[in-house]
């Protein structure tokens, strides 16, 4: 075993090629250390503090971008790819941060670790975007996971947070060890946890035996178990509803944005990287998936009067949306998923942060009769939500609407190889669509043409809440009518990923146990 | 004597499978989260196997890994477990029932 000896300009590359990671743990830490030395009435700096360091992190993506290639033996990957979900994955902490500050005070549970729980999760997604190898993925995915359990049971005296932290603890752990064993699986048929070294050997295996091994197909299953789970895909998507439902407005906004965007980056790793090969084999469970996803979710959102379970529904179903655009197993289809989860972040986190303000103490007005008159008494708001409803319902001119147009490009164009049965996935989607319609629009209708609900007495947009739904519904418009450089920025991330076999097995990362014991 | 590290591994299928079986048919939240580190200790035995067959120490180094993260996990679990036993005085998961279609 010979040690292995960093130099000291390599180890400056190495933490320059995790830079926004490092800053976001920074400013976590920070934001703890200092929270027991503010008052508790002026604890709402820590959120600016915690919203300034998304800021620098943002800056510091553009440092690990200038410093592209492996970091630390080939345990991170820095690439074009990585940089695309690190900028999407901050910017909804960014917003669902700012949307937090006067929720906490509202609530009466302002404190210090919630932003730092905020930071830490967005660092573990930062690394799950990164990892090319499957023990750094599964920190990253426990970091982020971990830090969302306590998130969603922030407000501590509401039953129905505690409840949602409960399932989603209980279901998080559950999917973890399904995501565990099938790293297992993988690792007992290739000898290795790398996702690129993974992928060679599995090619070499399907080149020598003519099959590919059935044991990393197990561990396939089991890792789409695990990461469905994360990404609600049906069918283990049953958790989302009453997870979204019962945590706090905020912290909704982030789950169900950022984590989907960090966890579609891993599985479009492991998936397009390192079963390239076995594609034909879990095309099919993505076809499968997606039909059930969009399905489940429109159908469940169409019965719902709660707003905020209705926006739970909805994004099962644009979980849905983006596997259409997954299935395609091509580069286009994974510029579709990157443009999707981009326009998504922004309109979900967005549509939230409404939710958030129009709740009210205790969050007690969810329902769709709280909405009605909205559009005479808060126009602006109104608006904004208006315009976040017809983003997600995919209305042209939003970032929505070239997401699935893109999304159903992506899989169209690989028809060659899927035959007919892409083309049903994206006919069933666009059908999914048309439902979609009914349950945004209803909303939109309450607002502006239902007779006002008298108990209602409207209270100030906060200042920072204003300006995350600026942020949101700019970014909404911008990626709809001027998408060009974010989809060339997608495409030259998706082409930046090693989906062809580049041949170059790299050096093996094993630790060789000295002289084989008991041969047998 | 060697035991192959088949057996092993069809020992830490049975585990996995028991944790599962478990995780659906228990109602104490604590017993649910018991199964929950069965299975997590099923994927250990399984990695120490395949570390064993491969002759590499990479699968000996995922289990601390393992370990530890479990061990974080225990932390929160247990705290979200106190917060649900204050505010409702029961470790029933199937009283936990407020938010639903």
């Amino acid at each position: 075993m010979t040690a292995v000896t960093i130099s000291l300009p390599e180890q400056i590359a190495n933490l320059r090629r995790i830079a926004p990671e490092i800053v976001l743990c920074i400013f976590g830490m920070i934001v703890m250390i200092v929270d027991p030395f503010v008052k508790p009435a002026s604890r709402r700096a820590l959120g600016w503090l915690a919203f300034a360091g998304t800021l620098v992190a943002l800056a510091s993506v553009h440092v690990a971008a200038a410093e592209m290639g492996f970091a630390y033996s080939r345990l991170i990957s820095t690439d074009n790819f990585s940089i695309f979900v690190h900028v999407i994955v901050i910017v909804a902490a960014g917003l669902a941060i700012l949307g937090s500050i006067d929720y906490l005070d509202r609530e009466g549970i302002q404190r210090g670790e919630y932003y730092a729980l905020v930071l830490f999760a967005t660092a573990g997604m930062g690394i799950l975007a990164g990892a090319n190898e499957l023990i750094t993925a599964f920190i990253g995915l426990e970091m982020s996971s971990i830090s969302s359990y306590i998130l969603c049971g922030f407000r501590r005296k509401a039953k129905e947070s505690n409840e949602a932290a409960m399932k989603y603890f209980l279901l998080g752990s559950f999917a973890t060890a399904f995501f565990l064993y099938g790293i297992a699986m993988i690792y007992g048929s290739t000898g290795t946890t790398f996702i690129d070294a993974a992928k060679a050997e599995l090619e070499r295996q399907l080149a020598a035996n003519g099959h590919f091994p059935a044991l990393a197909i197990l561990g396939l299953g089991l890792i789409f178990v695990g990461l469905g789970f994360k990404v609600v895909a049906a069918p283990f998507q049953v958790y989302a509803p009453d997870v979204y439902e019962g945590a706090p407005s905020p912290v909704t906004a982030l789950l169900a944005s950022a984590p989907k965007a960090a966890t579609f980056a891993l599985m479009i790793r492991i998936f397009y990287v390192s079963f390239h090969s076995a594609g034909d084999i879990w095309f099919w469970v993505i076809w499968i998936s997606a039909v059930l996803t969009m399905f489940i979710g429109n159908l469940g959102a169409l019965v719902q009067t709660n707003v905020k379970r209705m926006l739970a529904y909805s994004s099962i179903a644009h979980a849905g949306y983006i596997l259409v655009a997954f299935a395609a197993s091509t580069e286009l289809g994974i510029a579709a998923v990157l443009f999707y989860l981009a326009a998504y972040v922004l309109m979900k986190v967005g549509a939230f942060l409404v939710v958030t303000h129009v709740g009210q103490e205790g969050e007690k007005r969810l329902n769709l009769q709280d909405y009605a008159g909205l559009g005479m008494k808060q126009p602006a708001l109104a608006a904004c939500f208006s315009l976040f409803l017809l983003a997600l319902l995919g209305l042209p001119a939003t970032g929505g609407f070239l997401g699935k147009f893109f999304a159903f490009q992506g899989a169209l164009d690989s028809a060659r190889a899927h035959g007919g049965w892409v083309v049903a996935l994206v006919i069933i989607a666009a059908v999914n669509s048309v439902i979609g319609a009914y349950y945004y629009v209803r909303v939109i209708v309450a607002m502006y043409f239902w007779p006002q609900s008298s108990d209602y007495t409207p209270t100030r947009v906060a200042p920072a809440l204003v300006v995350a739904l600026f942020i949101a519904a700019i970014g909404t418009l911008y990626l709809g009518i001027v998408p060009g450089r974010v989809h060339s920025l997608a495409e030259s991330a998706a082409h930046s990923l090693p989906l062809q076999s580049a041949g170059s097995n790299g050096p093996s990362n094993a630790i060789v146990i000295a002289p084989p014991q008991n041969a047998r | 004597m060697i035991v192959p590290v088949s057996y092993y591994l069809v020992l830490s299928g049975v585990l996995f499978g028991l944790g599962v079986v478990a995780f659906i048919f228990k109602r104490n939240v604590i017993t649910i989260f018991m199964s929950i580190e069965l299975m997590l200790n099923a994927v250990n035995l399984a990695f120490v196997a395949f570390a064993r067959a491969h002759r590499q120490l990479d699968g000996l180094v995922f289990v601390f890994f393992v370990i530890v993260v479990a061990a974080a996990e225990a932390a929160v679990g247990l705290a979200i477990v106190i917060m649900m036993a204050q505010n409702r005085e029961s470790l029933n998961v199937e009283r936990v029932d407020q938010l639903k279609f």
